[in-house]
């Protein structure tokens, strides 16, 4: 369950009115009909993410009644859902919105020290943004990448294999505007062993990753 | 050691394409018409008989599953596909999406079939973009060459396949607080009965099946169900791709026969544990909710349901999460009660109140800063918890701290025992 703020609260950051772009309405209808007539709340939660990817990465509450409205839904309704589910961010997010799990397996291997290296590289500490917006940190729980621990995920992809190294060089590259590479940050094939493949050595070889 | 021929998902490290072309030459959709007008009654005898037990955790029998749907309800039937990966260890999901979503696409057509089903939902954790972009194109791939829509792949049935992306919700893993979710509501586990295949999905006949379990579908039905029962041990049968993180050497995913050797598994595929195997502490050998082993069963354990039942822990999502002698266990611990907590639905009180009261009390144990007695305290509490409620996450979040004090009770007692000795040395 997501800790978060009262959405009747009302920041100075909340706009007064919300409605979907053209083609994000041409999505939203298109997402709706995925589900049986009369069972169109079922596109509530795609559609507030549509909503919160149109709104920068966060969810202003006139976003989610405009929704609940689209859905022929109680707007109370709405507001369970926003607040229920974790990736729904209920106030302004950085650019940059680093996620790093925590959690047991992520820990074992180190996930303290990426932490550490976030937060000196960044200059800021957990569920803080930098004040030029352009980084929020915060700890999640597990993101189901373990065999690649310790990981993070930045708005929409997974970093793996992380070393406190190769963190700082990461946030580096994208506080520059350079290309980064997504995935396992040392090279490695998926969740294969990094000394090379046990097992299906025929496709190993044809594949040419196994001499 | 499983040989290469009997693994089923032979691009599970993505060294070849996703791509439908590559999957045909894999071996996918091959026969798929042939294979359905054999009938439904003879998917689910096949699936019976190939002995598969649900790969999402519970073990429960697929093809027995299957037989409790109704055969003409007169509602529309679903297949819901649980691709919400989350149980912490776990990460073999979303390799079989990203890197072999082929397999679970045509898996899903036979299982559809064999229930009656015309509408699929794949309900993927709404961080696995990747990988719900990959089984998307898949998706499309398969309407433009006829083996999705009207008529699917030459068969004579009609199946539609959508996917829902969640938002960010662990208990969505549970089967009916997924249904709940998917119908737009906050993913609350539902009281059964009525079971899913009574009243599932929008009160209709629905289905919930790991990804693992219907991926391996195509290849059970076309080697034969003594093909797969053939692998392992009678009643835990087939194979199995394990996830094996923490302190080893080659942390990865295999696909390995039930029932092989822990020590094994670690040595063979994982490079073994970091400073070799005398340095081993302990192993959740299935998923955060397992209860951990110490290094004394692990010595000779087998990976599967009923030996690790038989080792009072469990087979869970075959998730490995090695520790060795350099770990806290309490603080590992520690930090699973905080998840539990922190993914707890709010819904039950025994787990809304018991998983934070837990945490707060693991954090002590961890510093020492508790009264020996508060152990058993502690354990009380987690056998009110276990059990007591609506779904198995409060059993979830016992499970681990019972491991750690059945197991390594001296452990703890030593932590307060030093803390309590600086402290009046202090004083």
């Amino acid at each position: 369950m997501s800790a978060s703020v009262g959405i009747a609260e009302t920041g100075p950051e909340q706009p007064k009115e919300f409605a979907f772009t053209a083609a994000n309405l041409k999505k939203a209808k298109a997402i709706i009909a995925k589900y049986p007539d009369g069972r169109q709340q079922s596109a509530v939660m795609p559609l507030l993410d549509l909503a919160q990817r149109q709104s920068g990465n966060w969810l202003p509450r006139v976003a989610m009644d405009y929704v609940a409205d689209m859905l022929a839904m109680p707007r109370i309704k709405a507001y369970e859902v926003a607040t229920f589910y974790s990736m729904y961010n209920l106030k302004p997010v950085g650019k940059h919105f680093v996620q790093v799990c925590t959690t047991t397996p992520c820990w074992l291997v180190g996930s303290a020290g990426i932490i550490d290296a976030c937060k000196k590289q960044l200059g800021i500490g957990l569920g803080e943004t930098t004040p030029d917006g352009e980084f929020t940190l915060i700890e999640v729980e597990c993101l189901g990448a373990c065999v690649n621990a310790p990981m993070a995920q930045i708005n929409d992809d997974y970093y793996e294999d992380l070393t406190p190294e190769n963190t700082v060089a990461l946030l580096q590259a994208l506080a520059d505007g350079k290309p980064v590479k997504t995935g396992s940050q040392t090279g490695r094939r998926g969740s294969q062993a990094k000394s090379g493949p046990t097992s299906l050595h025929a496709q190993a070889k044809a594949a040419g990753v196994e001499g | 050691m499983l040989s290469d021929s009997d693994r089923i998902f032979t691009n599970l490290y993505g060294w070849e394409p996703f791509g439908l072309a590559a999957a045909r030459k894999r071996g996918d959709w091959d026969g798929t018409a042939a294979i359905i007008a054999k009938g439904r009654d003879w998917i689910i005898e096949e699936m019976k008989q190939s002995g598969m037990r649900g790969r999402g955790g519970a073990g429960f029998p697929t093809g027995m599953k299957w037989s409790f749907m109704p055969k003409d309800s007169g509602k529309p039937h679903y297949l819901v596909v649980n691709a919400d990966e989350g149980e912490p260890g776990t990460c073999k999901d979303r390799d079989m999406m990203r890197y072999d979503p082929h397999k679970l696409l045509e898996g899903c057509l036979y299982a559809c079939f064999a229930m009656g089903s015309h509408a699929c939902y794949i309900y993927i954790r709404g961080e696995f973009k990747e990988e719900a972009r990959n089984l998307q194109t898949a998706i499309d791939e398969c309407y433009d060459a006829g083996l999705l829509g009207k008529n699917a792949a030459g068969s004579g049935w009609d199946l539609d396949i959508y996917i829902h992306l969640g938002m960010g919700a662990y208990i969505c893993g549970e089967e009916t607080a997924l249904i709940e979710s998917l119908e737009g509501k906050k993913g609350q586990p539902r009281n059964k009965p009525p079971f899913p295949a009574m009243a599932g999905l929008y009160s209709c006949p629905t289905t919930v099946n790991n990804v693992e379990t219907i991926a391996a579908v195509p290849t059970i039905l076309r080697r034969g169900a003594s093909w797969f029962s053939g692998i392992g041990r009678p009643k835990n049968v087939g194979t199995k791709v394990f996830c094996i993180s923490g302190h080893v050497n080659q942390p990865c995913n295999v696909e390995e026969e039930m029932g092989i050797p822990l020590k094994e598994l670690i040595e063979k595929h994982a490079g073994g544990v970091r400073g070799g195997w005398d340095n081993l502490l302990a192993v959740i050998p299935g998923g955060s909710s397992t209860p951990m082993i110490p290094r004394d069963v692990c010595d000779t354990v087998l990976m599967d349901f009923d030996a690790l039942k038989d080792a009072r822990s469990g087979l869970g999502t075959a998730a490995v999460i090695v520790m060795d002698k350099s770990t806290d266990l309490i603080k590992a611990i520690a930090r699973l009660s905080k998840f539990y907590m922190h993914e707890s639905c709010g819904q039950c009180t025994p787990c809304r109140e018991g998983t934070g009261w837990m945490w707060r009390v693991m954090e002590r144990l961890a510093r020492g800063n508790a009264r020996v007695d508060e152990i058993d305290m502690l354990i009380d509490v987690s056998k009110e918890i276990e059990g007591h409620t609506i779904c198995a996450h409060g059993d979830a979040a016992a499970w681990p701290i019972q491991g750690l004090v059945r197991h390594f009770r001296p452990m703890i007692e030593q932590r307060i025992a030093d803390y309590n000795g600086h402290r009046m040395a202090a004083e």
